[in-house]
């Protein structure tokens, strides 16, 4: 047998065009005639309009029109995860504003010009008139007394108040537990920076009412479902285009004014229109993440038994509520709350909280970080309460080696999972017996190292579609793929999930090719295209190997199952006498007598002879709704030096051990956790977005938020172990956003273990070597450690 | 405003706006759009190019600033339809993901290793702080960087 194609890091598919600039991402298609967009943006965060002013902008060279939100008529935008029981208010989220702004980057206007310069210009040149009103950006602080109202219609702005658990029973637990830790835990604004910006284009046929929209979408066919919602034609006169796509991380599921805005001018005008967010735009309008305001506390025995954890969360929602927001900080962050851990109460209250901040929604992770960052955080406050080694209170907690399903108390049930065994090894990788002594001996000589130890357990690649039902996601989980092979045997694989970085033209050529024996490089991955792909619900949640990989693998066994029959019928043998090896199906017994899964394909295709009953080609398509979700887990661990004198944080060493189960292609998995890890530290470390009092957004460029940059970090250690889901055909599970999830607290806890001797507890994330210099005097004039 | 250039070899001439940035002119005036922008402050570097054979973000100089320049974009790099080692050492390295930053890495990281041969890995982050990526964590850029300057110290 050849080397299995399943199981090997080969280089990825996609590379080819993205390393030569061949490759084509939205804003690098053209249209003869496009005129470009331009969106006049409010600089309030919350005012009337009193009046807008535009001949001076009509009558500049090269502008087409101007419209404001009088002009447009289209449906609002619509938000698509309605949490029940949650008293839940869908304030109307226009297009373009009517009346009133609710953040800095409310669209107001649109130019069309024939220049996209001009088109800014002429932006620039509109006229608004404003009446400043009192502004909101704190989550907790807007659903207080007295805040700003921010939409008549959403009293005390609280959008919704999701309740998990039962209160009377945590507060049984926690009024008789010895030790209760608590803390105020902020998840600032982190800005999801995809490098390539947002971009749409659109173009409408008026003689066969047809619209086609490119743009940089996570999703194109739930891209396409909104837009016809929105502007009124018919979904199968929407097609929806999703080119190269240079990253999203959450940001380019939801569906944006702008796309709406686009295809509604394109229809109005009869000519292309393109419009393409600068960065400073993309920091105002495009979603942000995390946001809470968390007030959490953890009950546990003075002997080290975790007895429970619960939390009260403000989640910043931003001046409308965004395709997916009111899922994020309820069912993909409370569900988590029990994380590896033995503990048996839980109970979380999230309160949705609209504000006057850019509108926020599922940012790589999406709630998971949230509940690992104060979960982790908690263990190491009940550690240091009891006075016991934080890893030996992770070890005593873990949920013990299970492969089949074990029920937590939030409900889940996690699919299966070795943890003891992934912490173990991580923590002989780092040499955690012998940093302890390290520690202590650099400690005496003035210098301050410390590790932070996270072990996690996630959910992603979600489904079954009833449970999004019950949790109120308007749409489905399951994905559904094509396996199309050409009479010259040549495979295209087609998907409605829409990948965009992943490799995951890839990874899921390298399934099919273990499944059916293509070589690898005979198999396309189409994706992206609503007319040319079925359905498919998109690539997020690290759903896409799980789920579409799911769907290819079965498709791929029907039509294995069907070259099994025909191969058979072709060497006149008896189909329980084929044996099937590498691509190849020959008689037992007769092993000079074969059938290439290549000659099978082209007799099916020509159908000269087939067996009673079979109808003619070789394609087989499924649909794929997984019958739960799958549960990553690992530990990862940091080892950080900090300088007392500066507060500057240096991130030494990173090891992470994740099990994802088998790993279909190990550099594409370690590439996730090496990305995911750096996005999750930096969280830690140095990015979040920053308001003024009066909801100017301080980080609005490059040159102001912290993106991490490749001298912040060393050389990662990954280990992995593999523990197969028990209900996906080939036992893999997601990892897009593990690296994430763990890598946040596993930094922070390790930064304060480094300051435990100079007496700092707490700091507020991102640990700037200024906020950690400033703790650091603060302590000390306390009196410092002890 | 006329500018004339050679880009990629061959010569260019073009009317254009005097404002109009550089970046600007190579994507629409020359569809070279391989050159991507990904900030407006000079900072991701996703522009970058080569101009008379030094390494420079296309975003900070207008077009009429290169006129009479020789450019190198990443659709240049190409030598004989061969790729360039470091076009080779990222594709080998697995060092991508979305490949939005690439041409700026690549064309970034080529010069550095042309004029640093033999650059240690420390060097190559130091380097790197003005090129921006969020998808890889910087581990296979470093890796793909370092194994061209290896190589090209004959290591």
């Amino acid at each position: 047998m050849t080397t299995r194609i399943f199981g090997s890091g080969i280089k990825r598919r996609e590379d080819p065009r993205l390393i030569t600039g061949e490759a084509r991402y939205t804003d690098d298609i053209k249209l003869p005639g496009v005129l470009h967009m331009a969106v006049v943006r409010s600089p309030y965060a919350h005012a009337n309009i009193v009046g807008i002013d535009s001949s001076a902008a009509e009558a500049m060279e090269g502008v087409v029109a101007v419209f404001t939100g009088d002009d447009v008529d289209l449906a609002g935008i619509p938000t698509a995860w309605l949490i029940p029981d949650s008293d839940l208010k869908t304030p109307e989220h226009p297009a373009l504003a009517k009346g009133k702004v609710r953040y800095v980057g409310d669209g107001v206007a649109i130019v069309l010009a024939d220049d996209r310069y001009r088109a800014q210009d002429a932006a620039d040149a509109v006229v608004v008139e404003y009446e400043e009103l009192p502004a909101v950006i704190d989550p907790e602080e807007a659903a207080g007394e007295g805040a700003p109202l921010i939409h008549d219609d959403v009293e005390g702005n609280i959008a919704f108040r999701w309740v998990m658990g039962d209160r009377d029973a945590s507060d049984a637990v926690f009024n008789s537990a010895d030790v209760v830790v608590s803390e105020r835990i902020l998840q600032q604004r982190l800005l999801p920076t995809a490098m390539e910006p947002r971009s749409a284009m659109a173009q409408y046929n008026a003689a066969t009412q047809e619209l086609t929209l490119w743009c940089t979408s996570q999703n194109p066919h739930i891209h396409r479902f909104i837009i016809s919602a929105v502007t009124g034609l018919n979904e199968n006169k929407v097609r929806v285009i999703a080119p190269e796509v240079g990253g999203g991380f959450g940001s380019k599921i939801p569906c944006y004014p702008d796309e709406a805005l686009v295809s509604w001018a394109a229809i109005k005008l009869g000519v292309p229109v393109k419009w393409t967010e600068t960065r400073s735009e993309n920091y105002l309008i495009t979603i942000h993440g995390r946001d809470h305001v968390q007030h959490v506390e953890m009950a546990a025995s003075n002997d080290g038994k975790l007895l429970g954890v619960r939390a009260t969360v403000y989640a910043g929602m931003g001046g409308y509520l965004s395709t997916a927001a009111p899922g994020i900080p309820t069912i993909l962050h409370g569900l988590l709350y029990v994380g590896p851990y033995t503990m048996d109460s839980v109970f979380c209250e999230s309160i949705g909280v609209m504000t006057n901040g850019t509108p926020t929604d599922a940012y790589r992770g999406a709630g998971r970080p949230e509940a690992t960052f104060l979960l982790e955080r908690m263990v190491d406050n009940v550690a240091r309460a009891i006075d016991m080694d934080p890893v030996e209170l992770r070890r005593k907690n873990l949920i013990p080696a299970f492969e089949d399903g074990y029920e937590v108390a939030t409900t889940l049930i996690y699919d299966s999972g070795d943890y003891p065994t992934a912490f173990e090894k991580a923590l002989d990788m780092a040499g955690y017996s012998d940093f302890r002594q390290a520690q202590a001996n650099a400690l005496a000589s003035g210098r301050y190292l410390g590790i932070g130890v996270t072990a996690y357990t996630e959910m992603c690649g979600l489904g079954p579609s009833q449970v999004a039902g019950a949790v109120g996601f308007q749409g489905g989980l399951w994905e559904s793929a094509t396996v199309r092979v050409t009479p010259t045997g040549k495979v295209q694989a087609l998907i409605g999930a829409s990948p965009h970085g992943q490799g995951s033209e890839t990874t899921l050529a390298q399934i099919i090719a273990e499944e059916l024996g293509f070589p690898v490089d005979d198999i396309e991955v189409v994706h992206g295209d609503t007319t040319e792909t079925p359905m498919g619900w998109g690539t997020y949640g690290s759903r896409t190997t799980p789920v579409t990989g799911a769907a290819l693998a079965h498709a791929s066994r029907k039509l294995k199952d069907k070259a099994r029959v025909l191969a058979a019928h072709l060497m006149e043998a008896n189909v329980d006498d084929i044996e099937y090896a590498d691509g190849s199906f020959s008689v037992r017994g007769s092993p000079d007598q074969a059938q290439s899964i290549q000659d099978v394909a082209l007799m099916a295709h020509l159908a000269w002879n087939m067996p009673e009953g079979m109808d003619p080609g070789f394609e087989e398509s499924q649909f794929y709704d997984p019958p739960n979700f799958v549960y990553p887990f690992g530990t990862h661990i940091a080892i950080v030096e900090v300088d007392a004198e500066t507060g500057e944080v240096e991130l030494q060493r990173y090891i992470a051990v994740d099990d994802c189960g088998p790993q279909i292609n190990p550099e594409i998995v370690a590439g996730q956790i090496h990305g995911g890890v750096v996005q999750g530290a930096a969280q830690a470390l140095c990015e979040g977005a920053i308001y003024s009092d009066d909801g100017q957004l301080l980080t609005g460029s490059m040159m102001d938020y912290c993106m991490p940059k490749a001298d912040m970090f060393p050389n990662f250690e990954l280990g992995e172990t593999v523990t197969p889901s028990p209900h996906h055909p080939v036992g893999v599970k997601g990892v897009g956003e593990t690296g994430t999830i763990a890598s946040t607290p596993t930094v922070y806890n390790a930064v304060l273990d480094a300051l435990a001797p100079l007496g700092v507890k707490q700091i507020d994330m991102p640990l700037t070597s200024a906020k950690v210099w400033g703790a650091i005097q603060a302590a000390s004039a306390n009196g410092g450690g002890n | 405003m006329q500018v004339s250039m050679t880009v990629n070899g061959v010569a260019q001439e073009a009317d254009v706006d005097p404002r109009t940035l550089l970046v600007h002119f190579l994507r629409e005036a020359l569809d070279l759009t391989g050159t991507k922008i990904g900030c407006d402050t000079s900072q991701c570097g996703a522009c970058t190019v080569h101009l008379n054979g030094k390494v420079l973000k296309s975003c900070t100089l207008l077009a009429v600033q290169a006129d009479g320049c020789e450019v190198t974009t990443i659709e240049g790099l190409a030598e004989g339809g061969e790729h360039h080692p470091m076009q080779t050492a990222f594709w080998e390295n697995h060092g991508l993901q979305c490949g939005y930053c690439t041409p700026g890495m690549i064309m970034a990281s080529a010069a550095f290793v042309r004029d640093n041969p033999g650059a240690s890995e420390a060097e190559i982050r130091h380097y790197l702080e003005g090129n921006i990526c969020r998808c890889t964590g910087y581990h296979n850029i470093v890796k793909a960087v370092k194994q061209v300057a290896d190589s090209a110290a004959g290591a």
